[in-house]
């Protein structure tokens, strides 16, 4: 079934179609419409789940681990101020293995306040042992939150599933929705590889000592090395499935370009008008879209940048006394290529727009060589 | 079990269930209040039972990863996350058909007055089918006895060190839990583990929140020696200091009545978190407990039989403390 909603929505509807059992939620803008829809799926019973109307976005966290804890399919979503009020939880829900899924509306963090969208709020909880997906259209939306489920399952490890606010929180696309048969075929009821059982009890997150805590986070990231085979098998499963394909990362007439952008989120398709219309100017530019952000593909980066004039990171954050979020990644992923240029510019923080031209004239700086390392593109001074 | 022939061939019969879901092997200090609770609590609720527990000193007590001295399963959780995560818990399970498990979010004061309270208040204004119990030790024992909300006026901790001792008085959660229109709230002490199995069991068959406070004596962060445990906490109710009642759909009911007076000073004068307190500073107490008291007896509709008290200290702490009428946290 093929529906026109908003990102928003698209997400209220991916919770209802992979069956998520226990929700719990508060209310932030602009991730009210997602609450708001879950609310009534509820109370019409159109979804069988349990919605907790918690008091704080650390409880909605809270909650969610509790309910996977006791083996059902949590979900929630937040956005900003909200997701760095769950920064503890998040640590708690990777650690404790409980596989839930949150989706989170970039926005940009206080003060001053500002409900537009940038990735800091995500890009802050990068070392919480999440999984990060960051989509760019309605569609990605859906798909992400099905097949993140499918992957945190597997590897026990939680997912975040990123949208940018109002670009996609309130933008409307047609969005197929899916058939639930197929769904549930591609994502079976959860069955915890673990849980609370007073049949069978034991203590979950005892005290552990120096002699033992650093296996547990060793194979916490071995299990994070699985993610990616994992991942690249559920896209494959879910391309035969649903007919549409799904990569770590996006390409976009990479293969034969000279200048190559690195993007994530709506910039993306942005960046994708930028580099036809530059193609038709003559210069051969090409993005690759960051789908996944942790783990970070550093092989599929490697492929897609080794040989390139020059790269150009956009990023939509900054780590203050550092650089571009993104961009240092790339960078870490490029070490091997010392003679690779990578140029950074930052563009769009709390949600200024960043159109067609903007991406155009910074491939253009790009391929000049022009960059002020980083260059924050548009800013007034 | 020991044979009843070598305790002299006579056992006394309590109420109290026979079962044991506290193992030995624990780490709990000698005397500890807060693994008596536990036994006990445990004793009332059966083996059908999963607890949230947050930082606290049961966070220790159950011991290392990977033992446990309980045989109920136990979920650890962040400091402010006892009653959020126990609501989580419940409907994990109720949407799985297991609705039945008793889901208990165990913390201590701290956990429960300061940093969990606002999880706390959210779980009981919803209504979730979950078990609230503080076991009050009355300061962050865990951390090493620093002031909570739950510490009395007066007593000595390493963050609140004499002259500059608790000004502020104890917060009175019960109060605010039925501020909350709770269906079910009381105290208890583990000096009468009859009153607080028959509360617990109450609370178990009631389906929504509930929240019941024991008062658990730790010998380290009272400063007593651990072998007057009970005696101290016993102290505590039959001076008044800790009263012992119950609050079912807002209505008040007391479940030990005291009769006789016994001046505070009882309770106080065996622990060494007082000591530095002068018979002036006692008074102070004492009239606390006055108020609370009378507070208490209005509310369960009986007759104060200490109203005489209650005007007696308000006098004499009129006369040598009228600043403690206008108390304020140095």
């Amino acid at each position: 079934m093929r529906k026109v909603i908003t990102g928003n929505h698209t997400v209220s509807y991916a919770a209802k179609i992979t069956r998520s059992e226990v929700v719990a939620a508060y209310p932030i803008t602009p991730q009210t419409q997602v609450v708001e829809k879950i609310s009534s799926f509820c109370a019409d019973g159109e979804m069988d789940a349990i919605f907790i109307k918690v008091e704080s976005e650390h409880s909605a966290c809270a909650a969610c681990i509790g309910a996977s804890a006791a083996g059902a399919r949590a979900f929630t979503a937040t956005s900003s101020q909200g997701l760095a009020l769950m920064h503890e939880m998040l640590h708690w829900a990777a650690n404790a293995r409980t596989p839930i899924v949150i989706a989170n509306i970039n926005r940009a963090m206080g003060p001053p306040w500002s409900i537009w969208t940038d990735q800091n709020d995500s890009l802050s909880q990068r070392d919480t042992g999440w999984i990060h997906y960051y989509c760019e259209g309605n569609q990605d939306v859906l798909d992400s939150i099905i097949q993140a489920f499918k992957v945190s399952e597997t590897v026990s490890v939680p997912s975040l599933v990123i949208l940018d606010a109002f670009f996609l929180s309130h933008t409307s696309e047609p969005v197929d929705l899916r058939d639930q048969k197929l769904v549930d075929k591609f994502l079976p009821k959860y069955e915890a590889k673990w849980k609370l059982d007073p049949k069978d009890p034991h203590t979950y997150g005892g005290l552990t000592g120096p002699d033992r805590y650093y296996e547990l986070r060793y194979n916490l990231q071995k299990d994070f090395l699985r993610v990616e085979k994992v991942m690249d098998k559920v896209h494959q499963e879910f391309k035969e499935l649903f007919g549409r394909e799904y990569g770590r990362v996006e390409p976009f007439m990479a293969d034969d370009a000279e200048i190559l952008l690195v993007v994530s989120g709506t910039i993306s398709s942005t960046a994708k008008q930028a580099v036809v219309d530059a193609r038709e100017a003559g210069l051969k530019l090409g993005s690759l879209k960051i789908r996944v952000f942790r783990p970070f593909p550093f092989d599929l980066v490697k492929k897609y940048l080794k040989g390139k004039k020059a790269i150009a990171v956009i990023d939509r954050n900054y780590s203050f006394g550092g650089e571009g979020i993104f961009y240092s990644e790339v960078k870490s992923a490029m070490y091997d290529e010392p003679h690779l240029p990578i140029y950074s510019y930052i563009a769009g923080l709390g949600g200024r727009d960043v159109a067609v031209k903007d991406i155009l004239a910074i491939a253009n700086l790009a391929k000049e060589g022009k960059c002020d390392h980083p260059t924050w593109w548009g800013v007034k001074l | 079990m020991r044979p009843s022939h070598l305790v002299g061939g006579k056992t006394m019969k309590t109420t109290i269930p026979k079962e044991e879901l506290v193992y030995s092997g624990h780490l709990a200090c000698q005397g500890c209040g807060a693994t008596l609770a536990m036994r006990y609590t445990l004793k009332a609720l059966g083996q059908n039972t999963v607890y949230s527990v947050p930082a606290c000193c049961w966070s220790v007590i159950d011991g290392p990863f990977p033992y446990t001295s309980l045989q109920i399963p136990l979920f650890h959780t962040a400091f402010e996350t006892a009653a959020s995560m126990a609501s989580g818990i419940q409907a994990g399970f109720a949407i799985r058909g297991k609705g039945d498990i008793n889901v208990v979010a165990w913390a201590g004061d701290g956990g429960t007055v300061d940093i969990g309270i606002q999880a706390l208040s959210g779980m009981v204004e919803r209504g979730d089918n979950v078990l609230y119990i503080c076991y009050d030790n009355e300061a962050y024992m865990n951390t090493g006895i620093q002031r909570s909300g739950s510490t009395p006026v007066g007593a000595w901790t390493t963050t609140t060190p004499p002259p500059h001792f608790k000004k502020s008085p104890k917060k009175d959660m019960v109060a605010i839990m039925v501020a909350h229109h709770i269906p079910y709230t009381a105290t208890g002490n583990i000096a009468y583990p009859e009153d607080w199995i028959k509360k617990v069991n109450k609370a178990k068959e009631i389906v929504g929140p509930k929240y019941l406070q024991i008062l658990a004596s730790c010998p380290p962060g009272w400063k007593h020696s651990s072998e007057i445990s009970i005696e101290v906490v016993r102290l505590a109710t039959s001076t008044r200091k800790w009263p012992l009642y119950e609050v079912e759909n807002g209505n008040y009911k007391f479940t030990r009545m005291t009769r006789k007076f016994v001046p505070v000073s009882e309770f106080l004068k065996l622990q060494g978190r007082f000591r530095h307190l002068t018979e002036e500073e006692i008074d102070v107490i004492q009239l606390l407990v006055e108020e609370h008291w009378a507070d208490l007896c209005a509310k369960a509709g009986i007759e104060n039989q200490f109203a005489d008290k209650l005007e007696g200290y308000t006098e004499k702490v009129k006369k040598h403390h009228p600043q403690w009428f206008h108390i304020e946290e140095d």
